[in-house]
């Protein structure tokens, strides 16, 4: 089939973009949409054009490197799937596709279609984790987990970090993936000393990195490839206020992990001579279990 | 020569312990004093850099992907095994030991299997102390399921996304180092060059793959933790980023390459569909408990198959293998697969698929219990082939899925090179020829949170670590080196793009070096590999610049290396004239298709050295003792 | 590329209501907490408006009892105009800051699940707020009503809606505050962490019912005497 693709190309963070049109006259729709634009990509090189850029790795959906819009839908017309796994037989020859990077603040364009998500990545540093050094962890059957709760933490544990659903939020908010975090950490006993502290620091984070706040839109759970429930937004919002109203005095305060210009590339030697206002043998938020 | 493994004195369950009061510890306040460089932030290199960061060194982890948590061990579907004896079924650490040394075809190191057995329970309380939501039972406690064939149930789940729950814990604690100051993360960041400085590793090269720029880091130590190399066939169950360059850079640096040759190849993947193909899906192996496997009898039968009468249908496994049938182990059900494909039955596309078929299942179970089971798989198959299973039998098809070999490395995970470490995938260690089931996780974890903290600090304690910094003439060197190789990429201005090239030499591998080797295919496959190269630098074509994100250029190196370590793949392919695990030459077998090992004369590591382009690499035997589990031949008839 | 992080502190504790004013989920509690208020306000404002039906002598000693404690009424009065201008004054915050949040819009964007008022809310809240203004003007004060009467309700109101202008103007009062509603209501319950996966289909019937009442009811004044069952 003939497939008619207006992609959006952009040379560097820097630099403006536009949609450029491609066409791609035999498509098998047997093809995932990566293998697609694969095809697309070897015929630019063979013509000496740049190839589109765009970012995959595991292409079986599990991984979250991929994604962008298909005519203004986040990884595409299939629900619970990332585009990697959206094949060509859901769409029609002589369909014209148009190929949209996710946007937002937090997530500035890279080139073409890849953008720089490592903002998700400092809202995880923030705390979205379990305090515990490597062995030095208790009996695994030691801390009971009811199976129901096991299943509702894993619910929310499988978010793949693709954020599609900050591309797909009106606001680009991050509640979804934020709220997945806590909901899985908090669901569990082994969680729970940290979970006032976490939320805290979690969506102070996510406000440092310019993500917007939720309104109960609702499109990041219809375009979530992993299925995360609005619930986990609610479960995030009730957490914060808590522990927010909580606030002892004597509560460490919410560490920030800074937003640095991602974009800078290597120092030439970084960290050379640099006087680290955290060391090592004093951990940045000593005796998190306070609040 | 013969390589010491440095393996330590005493009873085989006393070693790890001996080994780690042997070692000497490092100061904690000169800890942060010493910088060290992990690659990859897959299980291993992300729970090594986590652990070390906590440790209070000074941690520079890197990785290709955006993010950390997308190291392609977030794949992995099955489960991690340990030998807790939760279900009181008789599990206990030696027989998970001696469960992975057969498993492994007698090819692995009993000290290594069996430390790494006794870890295996170490890394569930640290895994669910992190928080990983392993499947429960009822009354709270952790569920488990049989595996990979076990007699006994010791395997862990997080639903079907285990490897990414584990790997998403060792992220957690890799961030918690990050935001603590102890770990400078660098993603999107490309290791392309290893330096070392006096006969160490004191470094490594890396590309920013945004901004393209080439620069060095400097270090006491280098742990390389990147994951395996499979996609030297192009199709592979791996990732697409998966790669083979920081240990082909290392072996080129002078650390031995051991075991290329044993590839694992999983029976039950879904076929490919055409020429477009990207990569390979994995589908787990449990379908073949109630899936029936077949082909026509006829050649070239080209009816759908609800057409095509029992009569006329040859169930294959089951008439082959009575005992085992459709549960005939990997290595066996793969290369039958390919036998019934290679004389002209074999259905779908290309003839290259065989049938897992659920009719019968059906129709005793019905559908409701088949989708109880099987229900995702079902889907995630009709949501790639746009066949729904339940109407039609599905396709299946053997494909490359783990690699074995990797870089030698004695008990402490340590290279030839001092100072260059190896964990996961990318060493050798632990599963010899064949790897069993839900242990891949298992060794990566136990790499990384368990022994690499040890053995690393252990290295570093015994001193003598001159001041190296990245002014030294040596990392200018391997700069420019590594500027050179880029250049040349994009300088070739042919006509072809990489996979092109990629493509042809996956082919050839598979064919000549895939499930059953010969001598004459090897030697085949030895002679093609060249001209293929040699066409790759001469009619590549990489657009663009060094100077910003480009994905041709990065796949550019990587198959270059690829290149280089196929023809390694068939060399020891060729010099291994037995059959183990992995590795099958047709040669040798016994007279009912089994493989035929040859204790006598390869009961040994093969470790390739180095000596340098259009050499042959020279062989240094590491042998191989069974104390413990004594020698005898695998037989599933 | 290079990710580096410091853990640093930020400095400065205030109270909590401070603390949840200053971050985005407790702006938004607030907004709910106060839309709460507004809410009841205008739920019972409905059950009042309603007695008009009843005739003059009805709802005039009704909006007399109202006046009967200055105390009361002005207490009722702090309070809706602090939570109105909590509620609106938050809510302009939070849609600046999600126009930062996404500083290049999408070429092409096509919503899924979401309602149109979900993603308007900032517009039926604006035209709400002017509303009010003007209807305070005109029912309360009386500068805008065509002929006010102190004390005479029944009289105001008819006057009001004897007009197209004040029949129009109340209607699309009337709709917004039902789009505001329809998707507030539930958002409310998310937004205090009440909803989960078993609630929420209840929360969301909740808010359409209640958006539909408010609508319908509000706007069967006009209608009643533009169709000419009110009678001065
Ligand atoms: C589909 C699938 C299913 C599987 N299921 C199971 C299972 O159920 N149970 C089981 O035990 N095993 C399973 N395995 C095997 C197992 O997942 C892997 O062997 C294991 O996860 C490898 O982990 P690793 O840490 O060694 O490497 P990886 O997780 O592959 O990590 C490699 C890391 O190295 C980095 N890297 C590589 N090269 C470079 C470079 N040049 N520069 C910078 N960084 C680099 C990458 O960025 C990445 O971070 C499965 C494998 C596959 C493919
Ligand atoms: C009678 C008057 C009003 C009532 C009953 C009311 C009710 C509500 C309710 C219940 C919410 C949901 C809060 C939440 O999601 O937590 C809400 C949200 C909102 N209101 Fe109002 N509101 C009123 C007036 C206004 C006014 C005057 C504005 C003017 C600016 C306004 C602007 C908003 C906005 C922008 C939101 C969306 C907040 C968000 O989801 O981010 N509202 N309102
Ligand atoms: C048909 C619809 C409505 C009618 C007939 C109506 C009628 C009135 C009348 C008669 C008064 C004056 C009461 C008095 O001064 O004694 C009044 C006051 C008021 N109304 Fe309405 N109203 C309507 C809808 C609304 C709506 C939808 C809102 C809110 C969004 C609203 C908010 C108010 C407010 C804030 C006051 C001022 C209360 C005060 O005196 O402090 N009204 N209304
Ligand atoms: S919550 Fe869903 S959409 Fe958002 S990052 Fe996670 S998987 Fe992607
Ligand atoms: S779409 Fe946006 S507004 Fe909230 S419910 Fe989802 S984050
Ligand atoms: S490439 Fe991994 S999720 Fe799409």
């Amino acid at each position: 089939m003939r497939i008619v693709l207006e992609i959006w190309r952009q040379r560097g963070a820097r630099e403006g973009g536009r949609f450029v049109r491609y066409e791609v006259p035999d498509v098998n729709e047997h093809m995932s949409f990566l293998e697609m634009l694969d095809v697309l990509n070897g015929r630019l090189v063979e013509k000496g054009e740049d190839p589109v850029a765009f970012d995959s790795d595991c292409r079986e959906g599990i991984c979250g490197t991929c994604g962008f819009l298909v005519n203004g839908e986040a990884h595409g017309p299939l629900r619970n799937a990332t585009i990697c796994q959206t094949h060509m037989r859901h769409f029609s020859d002589g369909d014209t596709l148009r190929l949209e990077p996710w946007r937002a603040a937090a997530f500035p364009v890279i080139k073409d279609l890849v953008v720089d998500r490592s903002a998700l990545d400092r809202i995880i540093a923030a705390g979205g984790y379990v305090s515990v050094r490597a062995g030095s962890a208790p009996e695994a059957n030691a801390i009971l987990v009811p199976k129901t709760e096991a299943d509702r933490a894993m619910e929310a544990a499988a978010c793949i970090g693709c954020g599609a659903c900050v591309a797909a939020c009106p606001n680009a908010s991050a509640a979804l993936f934020t709220g997945a975090k806590i909901s899985h950490l908090g669901t569990l006993p082994q969680g729970q000393p940290e979970r006032p502290l976490r939320v805290l620091s979690m969506t102070t984070q996510a406000r440092e990195e310019r993500f917007g706040h939720c309104t109960t839109i609702g499109e990041c759970a219809a375009v979530c490839p992993a299925g995360i429930q609005l619930e986990v937004i609610a479960r995030m919002n009730r957490d914060f206020i808590k522990a927010t109203l909580g606030y002892r005095e004597d509560a460490e305060p919410v560490a920030v992990v800074p937003r640095t210009s991602a974009l800078r590339g290597h120092e030439a030697e970084p960290g050379r001579g640099q006087d680290r206002s955290v060391r090592p043998d004093q951990p940045a938020q000593p005796n998190r279990t306070g609040s | 020569m013969a390589l010491d493994a440095r393996i330590p004195e005493g009873p085989i369950e006393k070693k790890w312990e001996r080994r780690k009061y042997e070692m000497k510890l490092v100061n904690p306040a000169n800890k942060r004093r010493h910088r060290l460089i992990v690659v990859g932030t897959g299980l291993a290199g992300g729970a090594a850099a986590a652990s070390l960061g906590e440790l209070g060194y000074e941690v520079l982890s890197f990785c290709f992907q955006d993010s950390p948590r997308r190291a392609h061990s977030i794949a992995a579907q099955g489960g991690i095994n340990a030998a807790k004896n939760y279900q009181n079924d008789g599990d206990s650490v030696l027989r998970l030991f001696y469960d992975t040394v057969k498993g492994g075809d007698f090819r692995s190191r009993e000290a290594n299997v069996y430390r790494l057995a006794e870890l295996s329970v170490n890394i569930i309380d640290q895994c669910a102390a992190q928080g990983v939501p392993f499947a429960r039972e009822y009354g709270g406690e952790l569920a488990n399921r049989s595996f990979g064939g076990a007699l006994v149930s010791r395997t862990f789940y997080a639903r079907g996304q285990t490897g990414q729950q584990l790997l998403l814990g060792a992220y957690q604690a890799l961030q918690r180092q990050v935001a603590a100051g102890t770990v400078r993360q660098f993603p999107r960041t490309e290791m392309l060059e290893l330096v070392v400085v006096d006969g160490r590793a004191r470094g490594i090269v890396v590309r920013d793959l945004v901004t393209g720029r080439i620069s060095s880091y400097a270090a006491d130590a280098v742990v390389l933790c990147t994951g395996g190399y499979g996609n030297v066939f192009y199709l592979s169950t791996n990732a697409r980023g998966c790669n083979c360059t920081a240990i082909w850079r290392a072996y080129r640096k002078g650390a031995y390459f051991a075991n290329p040759c044993y590839t694992q190849i999983h029976p039950t993947c879904i076929p490919r569909s055409g020429e477009y193909q990207s990569k390979l899906t994995l589908m787990s192996e449990s379908l073949r408990n109630d899936g029936r496997v077949w082909v026509p009898k006829r050649k070239g039968d080209a009816r759908s198959p609800d057409q095509i009468p029992d009569a006329e249908r040859d169930y294959y496994l089951e008439r082959i293998y009575p005992t085992y049938g459709n549960l005939a182990p990997r290595d066996i059900a793969s290369r039958a697969a390919k036998n019934v494909c290679d004389e002209g039955r074999g259905v779908g596309p290309g003839g290259l698929g065989v049938y897992l078929d659920f009719r019968d299942a059906f129709a005793r179970l019905g559908r409701k219990v088949l989708d109880e089971r099987y229900g995702n798989l079902f889907e995630m198959y009709e949501r790639i082939t746009g066949d729904d299973p339940h109407d039609v039998p599905m396709r299946i098809y053997p494909a490359v899925h783990y690699t074995m070999g990797g870089l030698w490395v004695d008990y402490d995970l340590m290279t030839t090179i001092p100072g260059l470490f190896v964990g996961g995938e990318a060493n050798f260690s632990d599963h010899g020829a064949n790897r069993l089931g839900a242990s891949a996780l298992m060794q990566g974890l136990a790499d990384g949170y368990f022994i690499l903290p040890y053995t690393v600090g252990d290295y570093i304690a015994h001193g003598g670590l001159a001041k190296v910094d990245t002014s030294h003439a040596a990392f200018r060197d391997a700069e420019r080196e590594v500027a050179a190789r880029t250049d040349r990429f994009l300088s070739i201005r042919g006509t072809k793009p990489v996979d092109h090239f990629h493509r042809e030499l996956g082919a050839l591998l598979w064919n000549d070096c895939g499930m059953a080797r010969t001598k004459a295919s090897l030697e085949h496959a030895l002679r093609e590999i060249p001209p293929i190269r040699e066409a790759f630098y001469r009619d590549l074509r990489v657009t663009g610049s060094g100077e910003e994100l480009n994905n041709e250029l990065e796949r550019a190196g990587r198959v270059a290396d690829y290149f280089e370590l196929a023809e390694l793949l068939c060399f020891d392919a060729l010099h291994r004239n037995e059959s183990a695990g992995g590795h099958f030459r047709v040669e040798y077998q016994t007279p009912d298709g089994e493989a035929r090992r040859n204790d006598d004369e390869f009961a040994y590591v093969a470790a390739w050295e180095w000596k340098g382009p259009d050499t042959a690499p020279a062989l240094h035997k590491e042998p191989l003792e069974f104390q413990y589990v004594p020698l005898q031949q695998r037989s599933y008839k | 590329m290079a990710v580096e992080a410091r853990a640093v502190v930020r400095p400065g504790r205030v109270s909590r209501a401070g603390a949840l004013w200053r971050s985005v989920i407790g702006k938004k509690a607030l907004m709910a907490v106060t839309g709460a208020i507004l809410f009841l306000y205008v739920f019972f404002h409905l059950l009042g408006n309603l007695q008009i039906f009843t005739g003059p002598e009805q709802i005039n000693r009704y909006a007399a009892l109202l006046r009967v404690s200055p105390q009361l009424l002005w207490t009722a009065r702090v309070i809706l105009l602090v939570a109105v201008c909590v509620h609106a004054v938050a809510g302009a915050q939070l849609f600046l800051l999600a126009r930062e949040a996404r500083p290049v819009a999408y070429q092409d964007f096509r919503p899924i699940v979401s309602s149109t008022a979900s993603r308007t809310m900032i517009w039926s809240g604006l035209l709400i707020l002017a509303f009010v203004v003007y209807h305070v003007l005109d029912l309360t004060v009386g500068v805008v009503n065509p002929s006010f009467q102190e004390g005479d309700v029944y009289h105001n109101v008819l006057a009001t809606f004897g007009r197209a202008v004040g029949v129009i103007a109340y209607v699309v009062a009337m709709v917004a505050l039902g789009f505001h509603l329809w998707h507030g209501l539930w958002s409310m319950f998310q937004s205090l962490g009440f909803a989960n996966r078993r609630a929420a289909p209840t929360i969301q019937r909740f808010a359409v019912t209640m958006a539909v009442i408010l609508t319908l009811g509000f706007s069967a004044i006009p209608m009643a005497v533009l169709v000419g069952i009110l009678r001065p």
